[in-house]
């Protein structure tokens, strides 16, 4: 016999009587702005949120702070006149780790968390949001959602190898439970929201 | 090495000895209450708070009912979905699937994020006894692993320690110079020494907070990030996980990331919740279904519902015992209330201990996002061990006496009376160091009669 077998046969033998699977209550978010909402969580959770009217208003506020010496990548086409998508192949991951600032896109936000729901044909490379020292999500602005039951309603079945909600700055506060953006991934996080 | 197998102390010792530094108990307790403090305001902002609970407590308990049939479903999807799925029964066989896929690939070194069930099986133990390196990655991990420890906490696992200490360990092991303490600083050191690790490691593991039988997908939640920077890098993913981290539906992740989070730390959500359901193109991704003593958990009815358990950590950061008692008292790799419903199952002689380290106040059932009735389960724990005989004999003969002076109404009034006697006329008999209750507390001022005594005085004349 084997683990397997022997594995599934105690557990059938010792589970309980089938209990009902019950149907998830509807849930509501109270505040009805779910752009308000999402950007007070957002930066509570240590995100910028900046509300823009396109790819070039971004640009303009990236480059403040991103000079030529900056490597800056991106998967997205609109901003390929600053940014850099020669190197988003997966056996090319490791030369990733002197990125200063990718841009990716976002699906989707919820308000009730700040969070952003992001999946890998939008990365190029799966470890590009983690591995970059500063992280930028564009995300359209009516597409927001206000709570993760409706994330997960808006997902549904979709097909993906890899998806992530990503909600603030890597951080911790392991030492004392002192807070520290920047733990392992992006010490910062903007998002953009866009009309 | 970490800590060893043998007991030489129980709790009680142990909490003894963390005792006898008051002021650090003193910072110990209120840094968990402020993690307690930050649990009650997020979960207060949620009106409907209660029904989530009482939802999630059902999902669970739904699929334990029918955890074979969704064990089956799991593997199958994840199977199509292109995964490997391996069985392991006990935690040695986990521990040499891990090594053999190691051995497989010719790696000799791996990286790690928090899996509490590794902790369980001992994995690094292990490996490094077969020449292999592992390094965890989580901060706080990795620092109880470069002080030789284990974690004292499900999610915050150096919580024990003071940032001087940390200062002081990274010191030593990573050359940095003597005497930091800023959180800030040693953060970025270490950032810096893990960034070498994650890009030069072939093969990372990760735990899985949940697993979805209807997509074959599982979740892996951090704020670090480092789950995904080891997974993502290397050539061989390895995700352990026990059986009962099954949900059936993805929708059903809506009412567990609601509560995960917001109980452990009060924060809305963990940075990331990351979905794998497929490897990379060209990569591996092999997941270890560990029973390890859960199927036989979940024959137990008094004590099945504790396989609901999302790890959160609430139950510990609300226990007055843990939070003045330290995790390294419980001796086992999940401490505080629910390790201590789940250790005697594993080995029950070794855990024996564990449920009498409670006061049954029950805030651990009332925190809890799965509404596991904990301190029910740590009285029932507690009948069990005296009837197998494993009960301190101390406390057995204690019970004894307590149960000849209860059962007979005369010797209960004279002990009483003897009682009130000894404090008020011998005060010192009672309060010294024989007497346990004496122990960090102050003998309350004897009252001058029982309530019976006084009854029969007051009682009104007319009945």
């Amino acid at each position: 016999m084997t683990s397997r077998e022997r594995i599934l046969a105690a557990v059938a033998q010792n589970q309980p009587a089938l209990t009902p699977l019950p149907l998830v209550p509807s849930f509501q978010l109270e505040t009805p702005d779910l752009v308000e909402k999402f950007s007070q969580v957002a930066v509570n959770i240590g995100s910028w949120v900046l509300e823009v009217r396109d790819y070039e208003e971004i640009q303009e506020i990236l480059l403040q702070d991103f000079k030529a010496h900056h490597r800056i990548i991106s998967h997205v086409p609109e901003v390929s006149s600053f940014a850099d998508a020669t190197a988003l192949e997966d056996p090319q991951r490791h030369l990733l780790e002197n990125v200063d600032l990718a841009i990716i896109k976002g699906h989707f936000g919820v308000a009730e968390n700040g969070a952003c729901w992001v999946t890998e044909d939008l990365l190029g490379v799966r470890v590009v949001p983690f591995i970059c020292q500063h992280l930028a999500i564009i995300l359209p602005k009516h597409q927001m959602v206000p709570l993760m039951h409706d994330a997960y309603e808006k997902i549904g079945d979709a097909e993906y190898g890899y998806g992530v909600f990503i909600a603030g700055p890597s951080k911790t506060a392991d030492i004392e439970q002192s807070l520290v953006l920047g733990a392992h991934g992006p010490r910062t996080l903007t998002v953009f929201l866009m009309e | 090495m970490r800590m060893k197998e043998e007991h030489t102390k129980d709790h009680a010792a142990l909490a003894e000895d963390f005792n006898q530094d008051e002021p650090r108990v003193n910072w110990h307790d209120e840094t968990l209450w402020f993690i307690r403090e930050k649990r009650d305001r997020a979960a207060f902002a949620i009106p409907d708070w209660e029904l989530l609970r009482e939802t999630a407590s059902q999902i669970k308990f739904h699929t334990l009912s029918n955890l074979s049939q969704y064990l089956q479903q799991f593997e199958a999807n994840a199977q199509a979905n292109g995964m490997t799925v391996h069985w392991a029964a006990d935690a040695q066989e986990h521990n040499q699937i891990v090594h053999s896929i190691l051995q497989q690939h010719g790696v000799t070194q791996m990286v790690k994020s928090k899996s509490m069930l590794t902790e369980e099986c001992h994995l690094n133990d292990y490996l490094e006894q077969q020449g292999l390196e592992v390094i965890d990655s989580d901060l706080g991990e990795r620092i109880v692993q470069l002080a030789k420890e284990p974690p004292s906490h499900i999610v915050l696992p150096c919580i024990h320690l003071k940032k001087e200490e940390i200062g002081n360990i990274f010191h030593q092991h990573l050359g940095t110079e003597a005497g930091l303490s800023d959180p800030q600083i040693l953060t970025e050191t270490a950032r810096q020494h893990l960034r070498e690790t994650f890009l030069t490691r072939k093969a990372a593991l990760t735990g899985v907070n949940f697993a979805i039988a209807e997509t074959g997908e599982f979740v892996v939640c951090t704020n670090e990030g480092n789950a995904d920077m080891g997974a993502h890098l290397a050539d061989v993913h390895i995700a352990s996980m026990g059986i009962e981290k099954l949900i059936p539906r993805r929708s059903d992740l809506g009412v567990f990331l609601r509560l995960l989070t917001r109980s452990a730390t009060g924060q809305p959500i963990t940075t990331y919740s990351s979905h794998f359901k497929k490897p990379r193109p060209g990569h591996e991704l092999h997941l270890i279904l560990v029973d390890n003593g859960r199927s036989v958990q979940l024959g137990r009815e008094d004590f099945r519902n504790s396989l609901k358990c999302i790890r959160c950590g609430a139950c510990m950061n609300t226990c007055p015992v843990y939070r003045r008692s330290g995790g390294h008292s419980y001796q086992s790799a999940v401490a505080g209330p629910i390790g201590s419903i789940l250790a005697p199952n594993l080995d029950m002689k070794k855990h024996a201990d564990l449920p009498f380290a409670s006061t049954l106040c029950g805030s651990c059932s009332n925190v809890c996002p799965v509404k596991i009735d904990i301190h029910t389960q740590l009285y029932k724990w507690r009948q069990v061990i005296v009837k197998e005989g494993y009960a301190d004999p101390k406390k057995a003969i204690g019970m004894k006496a307590m149960n000849l002076v209860l059962s007979s109404p005369n010797t209960f009034k004279l002990s009483g009376k003897a009682g009130r006697w000894f404090m008020k006329t011998v005060p010192f008999l009672v309060s010294n160091q024989m007497n346990p209750w004496y122990k960090q507390r102050e003998m309350p001022q004897p009252p001058k009669e029982s309530f019976g005594e006084w009854y029969r005085k007051n009682r009104p004349q007319h009945d």
